[in-house]
């Protein structure tokens, strides 16, 4: 049953719920959010329908269903628009062809809706028109004759509510009447169909069948629709690309000459295509739409005055951002100790169940020291994606990015550039894909290139780690405003700041060109649904623990390797079997006890330099000892390129193994306060704390990004580029920060 | 005066006006007319972003974003 029966395709505008119908059809777990370009690759899901006409013996057919980017029309200018005619067409490699569409329509805004729609019907498949947000249609005094729509369109017309799940069995059904009708009536359904571009002009149909001609004798297959945005987009638009290189010159003068002639003929292109279109429209819609012609004033309108204020609008932002990260501080605190607690609990019974020895070892000091102090972080991530779900959700990035447009056009880019760099803060790979929707492709590339500078959720637990230990826990305003909180947000918006120079000179050097434009819907204000919201939190807490149960889990353990052998533990082992007795017996010699601790601390700091993390360690000192690092640093930060939170484990790890054995096994953050030089300094000094926090906010130490750029740009050049840029930032941001902090506070 | 020497700059908030026609035949222009910007369209200014540029308008009951100079190629006449 691998094979599915049919491939139905999901069309629309941006932003009308294809993602959401796509989820309550599927159940799956797409992507969803308020505001224009969430989804910006095609997505397969699986739905098994009751009967299927061409199988009269199965009772289910499995149908797939793809998920498409948004569009507000088939000429194609964008990466993730392409995506969408690409898949309608059957050029996406991977997709069939589509047996039938779902075009869905934002039923309050139905005539530019219909647009899309007027294109899709001429592709020639079966289509179902759906009109989504249909909650909403009432609310805002607007009436559709769903009905009268469907006679006029001749396609079959159903009301929903994705994200209420209302409406969904109507699909189903519709979706199975479709499937199931005969294909000779099908068929003739289809032709009968009215379409605009029956309506075109005469010397227009000509024109395209003369194209036509000469592309089937030069041995071109394209299809009618094809050569018709050949006609009227410009030599930018996607359905250029199909052209091969020997023929382009020669249809640049074709096209000239067509377009020529056309208008002189009383045809101007584009114009008079979306003119057609959208009388063609109001043909078909004449007095089944009915809209206020007052606009009622909605809250979400007096939000927006507010929101987009002259100057409370970028003071909102910032302060939104500001308190963002305070509450992190603030409100992780409880789940934090509990899950220290925890890890406590699990690394004592272990050692009561299992004597001093390897196994142990890697147990408590690889596995949990490692791998648990990575888990320690959840509570953080949660929380950040709880507000990041919220913001997404409720309509407000698409007005971030309109607030935002100017100050990004004095650096050369676009607001457009702003969504893709607010989702950067989550994690650079959606990102970076995100950057599709900007058709700019100059603007596109600067915004790959910085995208990986914004302080990504991976980075959160290396500041909290560095903040929670060296920045003191003094509090402001009666409890509400703490510093840790204040460098905390310091440190998260390091790499944007550092990105506005970076963009300037990467516009000015590399990708000069002309000035972006900034053409974009904005979305209503929604309140956040909670399913989406949650089921961002959920998607990002399985991300989590899948990486901290695969990448962070082999590296801990490998890291642990690197620091427990070569050396024999013989030793080590039976004085702490000998220590642990004397321990538990009734009446311990205390002064023995503490002279017994002090030899096995030597003896296993002595062991860790010896090992093979050891000597690394002693190769890579004179590279990080200008930033104030000491060699188990510099080992750390190396085991840390693929993957930023390896740090943590791999600090866990090297501390727990080389750690001060005493009464209760202290957590990380103590370890690292703790942590000497050989003389008696202390390692980690409020200078070398900055300097490794200012490193990750800098660095490109994250191999999914450098594979995601090479695959959105086609090249391995610009994540070399990438790497290099960011790493040399990086050391010389670290070094600066070393000194200048060093400086102030000897 | 010629309605034909207005236009959406010129628009203040809570203004209304009708799009005369839509000046050039590059992708922006084709964008602009998809997106409903046609000739006979009211379309109203509802604010500015906090710098002054862009605008949001109101077009066929939904809201877009045009910086200023894409503003400056849509013709308009003023209502009242
Ligand atoms: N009120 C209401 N909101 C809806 C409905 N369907 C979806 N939404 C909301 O509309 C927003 C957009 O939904 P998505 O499913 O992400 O839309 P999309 O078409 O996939 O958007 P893009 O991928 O950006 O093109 C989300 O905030 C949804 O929660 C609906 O029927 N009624
Ligand atoms: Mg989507």
């Amino acid at each position: 049953m691998s094979q599915a029966a049919a491939t139905i395709a999901l069309i629309g505008n941006p932003n009308t719920g294809k993602s959401s119908l796509f989820n309550a059809l599927c159940g799956g777990n797409a992507r969803v959010g308020n505001y224009p370009g969430v989804t910006v690759e095609h997505k397969t899901g699986r739905l098994l329908l009751p009967l299927d006409a061409r199988d009269p013996s199965s009772s289910t057919a499995l149908i797939e269903i793809v998920d498409l980017p948004g569009t507000y029309s088939l000429a194609a200018r964008s990466a993730d628009e392409a995506v969408s005619v690409d898949v309608l067409s059957g050029a996406m490699s991977g997709v069939r062809r589509p047996d039938a569409v779902i075009v869905i329509a934002d039923a309050t805004n139905m005539e530019r809706n219909l647009y899309l729609f007027s294109q899709v019907i001429e592709l020639g498949l079966p289509t179902l028109l759906v009109l989504n947000m249909w909650d909403r249609v009432s609310s805002l005094g607007i009436q559709v004759d769903a009905d009268g729509l469907s006679r006029q369109l001749g396609v079959p017309v159903v009301c929903t509510s994705a994200s209420k799940r209302q409406g969904i069995t109507e699909v189903r059904n519709s979706l199975v009447a479709l499937l199931q009708s005969d294909p000779g009536e099908r068929a003739s359904a289809i032709v009968s169909r009215p379409t605009a571009a029956s309506e075109f002009p005469e010397v227009f149909q000509r024109e395209t069948d003369l194209l036509l001609k000469w592309l089937v004798g030069s041995k071109v297959a394209m299809e009618r629709f094809q050569v018709q945005r050949l006609l009227i987009d410009t030599a930018e638009a996607h359905v250029h690309r199909s052209i091969p290189n020997h023929l382009t010159a020669e249809l640049a003068s074709r096209l000239t000459e067509a377009r020529g002639r056309l208008s002189s003929a009383g045809v101007p292109i584009p114009l008079f295509e979306t003119k057609a279109r959208y009388a063609w429209i109001k043909s078909k819609t004449a007095g089944l739409i009915e809209r206020p012609r007052q606009r009622p004033p909605t809250w979400s309108d007096t939000l927006d005055r507010w929101l987009t204020h002259r100057w409370f609008g970028l003071l909102f932002f910032v302060l939104l951002m500001f308190l963002i990260f305070q509450s992190i501080t603030l409100v992780a605190r409880w789940p934090m100790t509990w899950i220290e607690g925890f890890q406590g609990y699990v690394a004592a019974t272990i050692e009561s169940l299992i004597g001093p020895g390897p196994l142990r070892s890697l147990l408590v000091d690889g596995v949990i020291g490692g791998v648990g102090s990575v888990l320690m972080f959840l509570p953080q991530i949660a929380i950040l994606f709880l507000f990041i779900g919220i913001l997404e959700d409720c309509g407000y990035m698409s007005r971030a990015a309109f607030v935002m447009d100017k100050f990004m056009a004095s650096i050369g880019m676009s607001g457009k550039s702003f969504l893709p760099l607010m989702s950067s803060f989550a994690c650079a790979i959606p990102g970076i894909m995100a950057t599709r929707t900007i058709d700019n492709r100059k603007d596109r590339m600067v915004t790959i290139l910085v995208a990986p500078l914004m302080s990504c959720s991976a980075r959160l637990p290396v500041y909290i780690l560095m903040v929670a230990a060296f920045i003191p826990d003094i509090r402001y305003a009666s409890g509400w405003l703490s510093l840790q909180g204040i460098v905390l947000f310091a440190m998260q918006s390091l790499g944007a700041l550092i990105a506005i120079p970076v963009a300037w000179l990467l516009k000015r050097f590399l990708f000069r060109g002309e000035p972006s434009t900034f053409i974009m819907e904005l979305a209503s204000y929604r309140w956040p649904s909670w399913r989406v919201v949650f089921s961002r939190v959920w998607e990002r807490i399985q991300a989590f623990l899948v990486r901290a149960g695969t990448l962070i889990f082999i590296t801990s353990v490998l890291v642990w390797a690197a620091a427990y052998f070569p050396g024999d533990h013989a030793a080590v082992d039976t004085s702490t079997r000998e220590w642990e007795q004397l321990k538990s017996s009734t009446d311990p010699d205390q002064a023995e006890i503490v002279r017994m601790e002090k030899s096995i601390n030597l003896e296993k700091s002595r062991l860790i330099e010896q090992s093979f993390l050891g000597m690394a360690g002693r190769v890579i000192e004179p590279v990080v000892r200008p930033l104030g690092w000491d060699g188990k640093i510099g080992v750390a930060v190396l085991a840390s390129f693929p993957a930023r939170e390896v740090i943590i484990a791999t600090l866990g790890t090297i501390y727990a193994l080389g750690s001060d054995t005493d009464e209760n096994s202290s957590s990380l953050k103590e370890q690292l306060q703790a942590a000497q030089w050989p003389d008696g300094k202390p390692v980690f000094t409020l200078a070398t704390a900055f300097s490794i926090m200012v490193f990750f906010a800098l660095c490109a130490q994250c191999a999914s990004t450098l594979v995601t750029i090479q695959r959105e740009t086609n090249s391995w050049r610009w994540p070399i580029f990438s790497f290099v840029y960011m790493t040399s930032l990086a050391y010389v941001g670290a070094w600066l920060t070393y000194n200048l902090v060093s400086l102030w506070i000897p | 005066m010629s309605s034909s020497l207005w236009t959406l700059c010129d628009l203040k908030p809570g203004e209304r006006g009708r799009v005369v026609s839509v000046q050039g035949t590059d992708s922006l222009a084709a964008r602009l007319l998809e997106m409903g910007l046609l000739p006979g369209e009211e379309i109203e200014h509802i604010g500015t972003a906090p710098m002054g540029d862009p605008i949001e308008f109101s077009v066929y009951g939904y809201r877009i974003s045009l910086r200023r100079d894409e503003a400056g190629r849509v013709q308009i006449e003023k209502q009242r």
